[in-house]
């Protein structure tokens, strides 16, 4: 445990958020994923939010270059990374400017005037000084040279004095050890690890964070510390932290080996998706065979290539390269076979906002392809959910014989939260079944799924042409026959929804009838729950129900919708899932509720929300 | 591993098959006197020459009249979307690689909206056979300039004459480092059948250009050199290891030198060696045609030795199940820095 000899009072807490802020080179992104590691292992439920530019690095001290990461920690159980910091550390007047009007009002400011000079003011384009203009009064401003004290605490190191910059941000991460009672040994860890090739890189950032950690017994920077104790209210077993791009990739893992399959992914880089391409890539002792292809089509269709080879075809993109991969999809769902296509949305149209989140490729997925294109499409509801949703994409890719769409997007695909680590027997297997059998082949038959037999390539006897030409039913043979066109598309369609029998009607959470039901896809999971709690405390009960089959969606809805007076749906869009709401069930009453900034929905906002449907 | 899956290893080899067992019994719908015939023709004499069983081999394509050739080969077929056939076929011949694939695409569907994708192919290597069918002329949607299609080439969407310069399928596959290349005729039976062959034993990416008339809407555009009484005065036969020389008495040949390729002597011909390390030469000679009086360069321009993707691809999933043991799904999900809640 800490090394503090501090006499200060520790005050317990129950939940802290803490917002890290700097240029996009002052690696704000590891310091915050250190913090997050740190108190995973302490044993806290947390939630993260890392929010950086698409530019690598933007010119230095600018508002558009500054990267931020938002970590909540708590003892009990949370949903979100919090509406509002409680502490803002700013290593530059950019990054005070640009995140100080999201700190609590109260709430403590770390500033580091090492970087406030008139020419960092300036490259901030800030006309007066925040320092000194009194426009921090409504904070606790803590003033802290840190580009002097690395110097000081690395003095006669071997590293150039740019190096010795570079270690300010574990100076930092140190002090904010300090003031939450944080045990420095797994930081001290993962810089022996992560540096081992450069011995002076891990003393000196080693160094660097004692000094921080120090710097809080020795300067006397502020009144008392701070303890947010384990959380115990989880539920039992082992966890570790998660990052949502990561458990989908482990996930596709999984329902592949769940399927007896290999992988075969077909992918081209694009933020904020490329993790996945990059993880499977390193899971080739799973069999995985990753392709980066030379674009969005090639991706798809290499993938389309692998399942029709006999592997499970995985793509993965955002919604610029789904765009581009529609036409592929097409042709997956006219030879009917198996294939994930992961969208992580972002902000659009067009290149839109890179490393924003949003969640408005829900109607491109569902319809975004000529033609009757019907295809199931499931989204991911939090960061750990990731992986029981790529599971289940690949379950009903494979049972149904279909291209499933998963929708994750930026705020999941790059946050983090405690992942219950599920045991083998938990996760059901559904073995994939390739036809062998030459008697009566029909390349067209189909199942009680309605799903057709699957041949790989290298069969003896089964040797048939599947393609995007309409297809006779039963035979598969070309067939411009009116009729059969009508069946094949009826058909098609039906296949998609007999997925409905294989999915559960989504629990519903709170009052069984109501005025309100707020019902979430996708990333507002946490954010509703949030607010549903908030609600509560206020006196206010409203009913949370969460969709993760967004198409076909499940049996059983209407029947619930029924006893709300209001169904709400806050949605990261102009209200998609709204539309197709309305248009499945007309007799009920839907409130759109959309937010489109590039950001998630705070659980306060939501609250306002329902407190004005309901006229509180 | 599901013990339903049966691996195609134990597939049990089938006896030889003649030309007939490689015909489907689907109608072919090309139009009367079109080139098509004869290179399908031509692939179905082959495969059965080789004896290659037709259950390992897969025909994949795009879109446009040529692509419909898989539909017409009783072998494994993939019939996809406009130009795409060589991802397809890239991701199949490495998902399964005891698999044969070829895939058979046109000028339009290879070199216009497929360009990207045939470079890929070629650069990578992945090894698969590529029939490009060139007629210099959109034929499906009914005769438009296609990127092969000589400029001033009058046609629906050009009344005024094509402005478009044209692209040489060989130059194209040269520069995109094909690992072998290859021209032949669909006239010409005996030649194509020798190419076809050739490429079909080279191991990699082998990218043929196969002049292929379309009766319809560009009868005839290749008529001035592989007309049959033109022929052996117009075109010159590469063929490895043998001088370049032509002609009906065999009376000329091709010597290159530096960047040049000129008609000599057949004594002083050039002996054709598709295999140096530069393939300046093969580039020399895929101008030459352009040099008034100089034969068109027809045969293998092109074949070395190059490691494919495919093989790479596998090699590398083999060194991780060795290095690192075969992926277990427990290790996947308990793995990184773990805690425990009671």
């Amino acid at each position: 445990m800490p090394q503090s000899t501090s006499e200060l009072p520790l005050q317990l807490i129950d939940s802290v958020v803490i917002r890290f802020a700097g240029d996009s080179g002052d690696g704000m992104q590891i310091t915050g994923s250190q913090f997050t590691h740190t108190a995973a292992l302490f044993g806290n439920d947390l939630a993260t939010f890392p929010d950086f530019p698409a530019e690598i690095r933007a010119p230095a001290g600018t508002q558009p270059g500054v990267s931020g990461f938002q970590i909540r920690f708590a003892s009990s159980d949370i949903h979100t990374p919090g509406d509002a910091p409680d502490v803002l550390v700013a290593m530059n007047p950019a990054a005070l400017a640009v995140n100080i009007k999201d700190l609590k009002p109260g709430g403590i400011v770390i500033v580091n005037t090492g970087q406030f000079g008139d020419s960092d003011l300036a490259k901030a384009r800030l006309t007066s000084n925040p320092l000194k203009d009194h426009s921090l009064d409504a904070y606790r401003v803590i003033e802290i040279d840190i580009n002097k004290r690395v110097i000081e605490a690395l003095a006669g190191s071997t590293l150039s004095p740019k190096e010795v910059q570079r270690c300010k941000n574990f100076y930092t991460l140190g002090l904010m050890y300090w003031l939450y009672n944080r045990d420095m040994e797994p930081t001290l860890k993962w810089l022996a690890e992560k540096f081992a090739k450069e011995p002076a890189m891990v003393e000196a950032n080693q160094k660097a964070l004692r000094a921080g950690f120090n710097a809080g017994d020795i300067q006397e920077l502020f009144q008392g510390r701070f303890e947010v104790p384990k959380c115990d209210v989880l539920p039992p077993g082992t966890y570790r932290n998660i990052m949502g791009n990561q458990a989908l990739s482990m996930g596709l893992v999984a329902g592949a080996e769940l399927a007896g399959l290999k992988i075969f992914i077909g992918s081209y880089p694009i933020t904020p998706a490329s993790p996945i391409l990059e993880s499977l890539a390193g899971y080739k002792q799973f069999g995985v065979l990753s392709m980066q292809a030379e674009d969005e089509i090639a991706a798809v269709c290499a993938a389309i290539g692998g399942s029709y080879a006999g592997h499970l075809g995985v793509t993965s993109t955002s919604g610029p390269g789904l765009a581009l991969k529609q036409e592929g999809i097409g042709l997956a769902i006219a030879i009917e076979l198996p294939l994930v296509i992961v969208n992580v949305q972002r902000g659009g149209p067009s290149t839109g906002l890179p490393t924003k989140t949003e969640q408005a490729d829900l109607l491109q997925a569902i319809f975004g392809r000529n033609s009757e294109a019907w295809l199931p499409v499931i989204a991911c509801a939090t960061p750990s959910d990731s992986f029981d949703c790529a599971v289940e994409a690949c379950r009903i890719a494979v049972q149904y014989m279909t291209p499933v769409i998963l929708l994750s997007d930026g705020y999941i695909a790059n946050g983090s939260e405690p992942w219950r680590l599920p045991k083998l027997e938990e996760l059901k297997s559904f073995p994939a079944r390739f036809r062998t059998e030459v008697e009566n082949f029909l390349p067209y038959d189909r199942n009680a799924d309605l799903a057709r037999p699957w041949v790989k390539p290298g069969t003896v006897g089964l040797e048939h042409r599947v393609g995007g030409l309409e297809k006779a039913h039963l035979t598969g043979h070309i067939s411009y026959d009116a009729e059969n066109h009508e069946f094949m598309v009826n058909m098609r369609a039906a296949k998609v929804m007999k997925v409905r029998d294989s999915i559960p009607t989504p629990k519903v959470e709170g009052p069984a009838r109501g005025e309100v039901l707020l019902l979430g896809w996708g990333s507002t999971y946490g954010s509703i729950w949030g607010a549903q709690e908030m609600l509560a405390e206020q006196g206010i009960e409203v009913a949370r129900m969460h969709l993760r089959h967004v198409w076909p969606l499940p049996h059983g809805l209407d029947e619930i919708f029924a006893r709300y007076k209001t169904v709400l749906v806050p949605e990261m869009n102009l209200g998609q899932l709204v539309r197709v709401l309305r248009g499945e069930f007309p007799q009920r009453n839907f409130v759109s509720y959309p937010k489109v900034q590039g950001l998630p929905f705070r659980v306060h906002e939501l609250v306002a929300k329902v407190k004005s449907l309901l006229g509180r | 591993m599901p013990d339903d899956i049966v691996p195609t290893t134990t597939a049990p080899k089938p006896a030889p098959l003649d030309k007939k067992a490689y015909k489907s019994d689907q109608e072919v719908r090309w139009c009367p006197g079109c080139g098509d015939y004869s290179i399908l023709n031509a692939v179905q004499q082959l495969l059965a020459q080789l004896g290659v069983p037709r259950h390992q081999l897969c025909f994949v394509s795009g879109i446009g009249c040529s692509s419909r050739f898989p539909y017409y080969m009783n072998t494994y077929g993939l019939h996809s979307i406009h130009g795409r056939a060589p991802a397809f076929a890239t991701a199949i011949k490495t998902a399964n690689p005891e698999l044969q694939v070829w895939i058979a695409t046109g000028d339009g569907d290879g070199l216009s909206i497929g360009g990207n994708h045939m470079l890929h192919l070629l650069r990578r290597n992945i090894d698969v056979k590529v029939l490009l069918f060139n007629n210099q002329i959109y034929g499906l949607t009914k005769g438009q300039y296609s990127p092969t299609s000589p400029p001033g080439l009058k046609t629906k969407t050009s009344p005024m004459g094509s402005v478009d310069r044209a692209v040489d399928p060989i130059r194209f596959a040269l520069g995109c480092g094909a690992t072998f290349i290859a021209r032949t005729i669909d006239t010409h039976q005996k030649h194509m059948l020798a190419v076809l062959e050739a490429a079909a034993k080279h191991k990699g990416t082998a990218f043929v250009e196969i002049f292929q008339n379309c009766v319809i809407f560009n009868d005839g555009c290749f008529d001035e050199v592989i007309e049959r009484s033109v022929r052996d005065d117009k075109t010159v036969d590469l063929i490895p290891g043998k001088p370049l020389v032509y002609g009906k008495q065999l009376d000329k040949g091709i010597k290159i030198d530096a960047a040049e390729a000129r008609v000599v002597a057949p004594a002083e011909a050039t002996s054709w060696d598709p295999s140096t390390r530069s393939a300046a030469a093969a580039f020399v000679l895929s101008e030459m045609a352009e040099q008034p009086g100089s034969p068109t360069p027809i045969g293998i321009f092109r074949s070395i030795q190059s490691p494919t993707f495919d093989e790479g691809m596998n090699k590398q999933v083999q060194a991780a199940v060795a290095k690192r043991g075969p992926g277990k799904l427990q290790d996947l999900i308990w793995s990184g820095d773990k805690w425990d809640v009671k």
